[in-house]
């Protein structure tokens, strides 16, 4: 298999979107083709990844042909492949839905797509600190646009505070990067898991400032308690596929935090391994607890939706707090998963939102819905999945991450993720039968809905189902992929053995 | 040398802080400037303030580290593009909300300036 292949998932949307920019004003058919042919593309070729991690074997990509630890790498483990693989089949529903007349109401929506996705993929792939933070402008940069895609006094609102938030907290991300290496001399994750294992005692001080203040960072992208305030909002004014792509953004943070702090400070760290658990594991608590709270409060469907994705981000930081390989993952079966499905609602509350006028999306009585049928089934399969109830996926990854739990974590997890579940339950079937059965009177006017719209919801939530079908491949992988994960030694010997051959 | 260096980066953050905790667009970007200007002087300085040294590496004498210079390269032209992006983003707010609060103005004192 090409060694190039590796590079793809950044240089293909990275082309695509150039293209795209170009052809701003051209003929939406052809940005349509060209958006959801590259798309489709970038899955085939994270299904290669994946299939080439899958063996085990640690491969990475040195740009330029600079050997670490001195040029950039990429680096393609278990993990990396998996969330690559994970974002190209989000953003195949997200493409085909924004089909079906979303992109058109603004300027530039596939261009800007593919940016987007260039980021993510590079901010997974990526295996050097300072290049993260770059993929993570990239991406954010992206974000803003889309964000405001289609205009509108609440997206500006809501864009206005996501864009400061993100400002600050990449500034915090320089001083942060800035201060590891001040103290290890080093970018390179694999050289400063290394290095950090022959700290000298006096820069403890220093790489612990730094460590806390990456978690602040990722903690911000994850929108974990004290910091998820903009989530919310920002995810509900989203247009919807925008929305949808964003259910991805939220388990960068997530990857970040899980990557770093596996790898750096990992068992060699000595006195600072995994230095970040306790500030996890109890904030992870507090927001599955705070998000359970909003799933309740939530007058809105599209605002349910965004506090079940902080119920999701809760959950899986309860799964890093834990710190188990078994844990690991779980909560990794458990992101493929809430992933997929929050996306697929987020498309889902549109379409319903497109078909009762004026109510929109509110959780008010609006007129019947002339596509009423299939959009509840639709909207009962989501609920199933998201709310974790049996047979769908969202029991299977619940009931592995409630199996993982250790007996003293168990008093803390059990009683807050199952009243979550709870809560997701009831404001559901609450959002639903409004929805659907207590319309008013009148007549059924509404158009029916694109037929791109049908298929990219469907193909998301499908995967669903699906997960279930393939459950046993996808623990075993994701337990493979975890193992991998806490024996960061394999990694720092593949990374490293080149430059010491050379020296 | 280095703590008038440490100094400077203190104060510019802290008037960064100060600024984009404020209610209104404009200070807030001008606070983001600011800090983004103490996070460059920071990130210059990361790898070791060195005086008098050489830029090059020549093996023998001191020289400054050149990674830390690279860095902030990217990260001016990083903050540069961002910062422009928040003024525009402002402006927008400004015209879409009609007033420049971050919170799209829902107070008193503002309600009363737009009945005058």
């Amino acid at each position: 298999m090409s060694p190039h292949l590796i590079v793809l998932p950044i240089v293909l949307p990275l082309i695509a979107g150039v293209l795209l920019l170009r052809t701003r004003q051209g003929n939406p058919r052809i940005k349509r083709w060209l958006g959801v042919g590259a798309t489709l593309a970038l899955v085939v070729i994270s299904a290669l990844l994946v299939e080439r991690a899958s063996s085990g074997e640690i491969a990475y990509y040195a740009l330029g042909d600079w050997q670490p630890p001195f040029g950039i790498v990429l680096v393609l483990d278990r993990l990396s492949a998996l969330m690559v693989l994970l974002t190209s089949v989000l953003a195949l529903g997200c493409v085909i839905f924004a089909c079906g007349g979303d992109d058109e109401q603004g300027s530039n929506f596939h261009g800007l797509f593919q940016l987007q996705l260039m980021g993510i993929n590079g901010a997974f792939l990526t295996g050097d600190l300072f290049n993260l933070f770059v993929f993570f402008e990239v991406l954010l940069l992206a974000s803003y646009a889309l964000l405001l895609h289609g205009g509108g006094k609440s997206r500006t609102q809501a864009a206005v505070h996501y864009v400061v938030l993100n400002l600050a907290g990449s500034s915090l991300f320089l001083i942060a990067v800035g201060t590891l290496y001040g103290a290890t001399g080093t970018l390179n994750m694999a050289d400063m898991a290394a290095r950090i294992a022959e700290l000298p005692d006096d820069r403890t001080g220093l790489v612990t400032a730094g460590a806390l203040l990456l978690l602040v960072v990722f903690g911000l992208k994850a929108a974990i308690l004290p910091l998820y305030f903009w989530l919310p909002r920002a995810y509900a004014a989203a247009p919807a596929p925008v929305a949808a792509l964003f259910a991805i953004m939220t388990k960068v943070g997530i990857y970040a935090i899980l990557r770093v702090f596996s790898l750096i400070f990992g068992e060699q760290a000595g006195g600072l391994a995994a230095l970040q658990q306790p500030w996890v594991w109890w904030l992870a608590l507090a927001t599955l607890a705070v998000a359970t709270l909003g799933v309740m409060a939530a007058r809105d469907l599209r605002l349910l939706v965004a506090y079940l994705v902080l119920v999701s981000v809760g959950t899986l930081l309860a799964g890093i707090g834990m710190g188990t390989t078994e844990a690991t993952a779980s909560l990794l079966y458990y992101l493929i998963h809430s992933t997929l499905v929050t996306g697929g609602l987020f498309l889902l509350a549109e379409m319903i939102g497109l078909q009762r006028g004026k109510a929109g999306t509110r959780i008010v009585r609006g007129r019947p819905l002339t596509q009423g049928g299939a959009l509840a089934m639709l909207f009962l399969a989501g609920a199933v999945a998201v709310a974790g109830l049996p047979p769908l996926s969202g029991a299977i990854g619940k009931a592995l991450l409630l199996d993982a739990a250790t007996p003293e974590q168990q008093p803390w997890l059990w009683p807050l993720l199952l009243i979550s579940g709870l809560a997701a339950i009831i404001a559901l079937s609450r959002a639903g039968s409004t929805l659907f059965w207590r319309s008013q009177k009148g007549e059924r006017d509404g158009e029916p809905l694109p037929r791109q719209h049908w298929v990219g919801a469907t193909l998301l939530l499908a995967t669903s189902p699906l997960l279930v079908a393939l459950a046993g491949p996808v623990s075993d992988y994701t337990q493979a992929a975890a193992e991998q994960l806490a024996n960061p030694d394999a990694m720092v010997r593949t990374l490293l053995s080149d430059a010491g051959d050379a020296s | 040398m280095e703590s008038l260096y440490a100094i400077t980066t203190g104060v510019l953050s802290a008037c960064g802080f100060y600024l984009i905790l404020r209610g209104r667009t404009f200070p807030v970007v001008m606070g983001l400037t600011l800090l983004s200007y103490a996070v460059n002087l920071f990130l210059f300085s990361m790898g070791g303030l060195t005086t008098h040294g050489a830029t090059i590496i020549d093996g023998k004498t001191s020289y400054a580290d050149p990674l830390p210079q690279a860095l902030v390269l990217t990260a001016i032209v990083i903050g540069f593009a961002m910062t422009a992006f928040a003024v525009i983003l402002a402006m927008r707010a400004r015209g879409d909300m009609g007033n420049d609060h971050v919170d799209g103005g829902r107070n008193r004192e503002d309600r009363e300036e737009t009945r005058r």
